[in-house]
């Protein structure tokens, strides 16, 4: 059971549609899947899954950022874990990272700087954020835009952020991930 | 929070509305209409009747009329919205984009400069399912428009039902045509949805087609109880 962690403003709310089910549409084809919005989150949620993925949320939408305490959990998630956009930010935050402003709007071209197994080499991808991350030690950086950080990879756990949108464009980064052992 | 809903008069822009109208508060939508056939933003062929429409669903329209020329229409778009944020105090504006990129991007750009929210309901919707859903809605939608091979005028004015779904579909597959129009090859316009009060009645139409590029224009119509 794939954990969809819906970062929208609220629960069910109309950013559900934009940035929760496009991805369910994406991982549906390899497991089952629940949504949970993050403000409801529970222990048992965390552990009957088998991965997790964050999704991103509206470009004015500031609040999951200042909600800390609602993801301290992701610090000691072992499972396969994938950020998106401002889960990437939670994700940074999460391992004392800082926010970066960085606004980006539209396609852009990303910047492979570490092998992994979710992408490679240059692409195109959708962007929509206000911020990137400045990276922590615990982080390493994956790929890079021509303005900022646009993927990381903690150090020691098989846990993503990308601050570019997959389920856009490159649909294919969610299915690898999809896949990843657990 | 109050929106604005970029309203084209389309299957589209109204699946999107209804959706937001589930969720949200909408208190006006916003049509831009377009000088320019060629319009990469908004060439809608019965973007005249959008005031019935608005009419019918008993929200408040603001109307733009725009050249239509590549970037000076997004002006007019941008205006358009400062102006319904003037007028109704909107918070965000929603659209009916489904896999336009291109007009996805232009339209978040705006509303960041204005500082509103922006949504996009139907945003990489399945376009199939998308069709599947205006019929399971009870949408009386018609093609108003179709601009590739093979369509052509014998599709213009038909009512959007399984059937017609279905040869879609198979056009899909022998020709790559997107069932839901997502390449611009088809146009439609809504005469009904669950949100109309009432529902549009055409009364007089000119079918305007050469090759496989045509449009169904409605010339006259009223509303009539549901």
């Amino acid at each position: 059971m794939i954990l969809i962690v819906d970062m929208n403003y609220r629960k069910d709310s109309l950013g559900i549609y934009e940035f929760v089910l496009p991805i369910a549409s994406i991982v549906k084809n390899f497991e089952e899947y629940t949504i949970k919005h993050y403000s409801e989150l529970s222990q048992a949620d965390i552990d009957k899954c088998t991965r997790v993925i964050l999704s991103g949320n509206a470009l004015r939408n500031k609040q999951s950022l200042t909600r800390t305490e609602d993801f301290t959990w992701i610090r000691k998630c072992e499972k396969p874990f994938l950020g998106i956009c401002s889960g990437m930010q939670t994700i940074g935050i999460v391992f004392g990272s800082s926010l970066k402003r960085c606004l980006e709007i539209g396609m852009q071209r990303i910047i492979t700087v570490k092998e992994n197994p979710l992408f490679s080499s240059s692409f195109e991808a959708y962007e929509l954020h206000s911020y990137s991350i400045q990276p922590s030690k615990e982080l390493d950086v994956l790929a890079e835009s021509e303005s900022c950080v646009q993927a990381v990879k903690h150090k020691k756990k098989d846990m993503y952020g990308v601050l570019f949108h997959p389920e856009v464009r490159n649909r294919e980064i969610v299915e690898r991930f999809a896949v990843l052992p657990t | 929070m109050r929106l604005a809903a970029l309203f084209s008069g389309g299957k589209d822009s109204t699946l999107a509305l209804l959706k937001t109208m589930e969720k949200e508060e909408v208190v006006c939508l916003i049509s831009i209409v377009s000088k320019n056939k060629e319009s990469y933003m908004f060439h809608t062929p019965n973007i005249g009747i959008t005031r019935l429409q608005a009419k019918a669903i008993g929200l408040p329209l603001v109307q733009k009329l725009t050249e239509g020329a590549k970037e000076k229409e997004l002006k007019d778009l941008k205006q358009a919205i400062r102006g319904a944020e003037e007028r109704f105090n909107i918070e965000g504006v929603v659209t009916g984009a489904v896999e336009s990129v291109y007009q996805a991007e232009r339209i978040q750009k705006i509303c960041h400069q204005l500082n509103l929210w922006c949504f996009n309901p139907l945003w990489k919707k399945d376009q199939q399912e998308l069709l599947e859903e205006i019929i399971s809605k009870g949408f009386k939608v018609i093609i108003s428009g179709v601009f590739a091979y093979p369509l052509d005028k014998l599709w213009l004015g038909k009512k959007i039902d399984s059937e017609l779904i279905g040869k879609l579909l198979a056009l899909r597959e022998e020709y790559g045509i997107n069932p839901s129009g997502e390449g611009d090859e088809i146009e439609t316009t809504v005469l009904d949805a669950p949100l109309f009060k009432k529902r549009v009645e055409i009364l007089d139409f000119a079918i305007q087609c050469h090759g496989n590029s045509g449009v169904f224009q409605i010339r006259k119509a009223r509303l009539t109880e549901k």
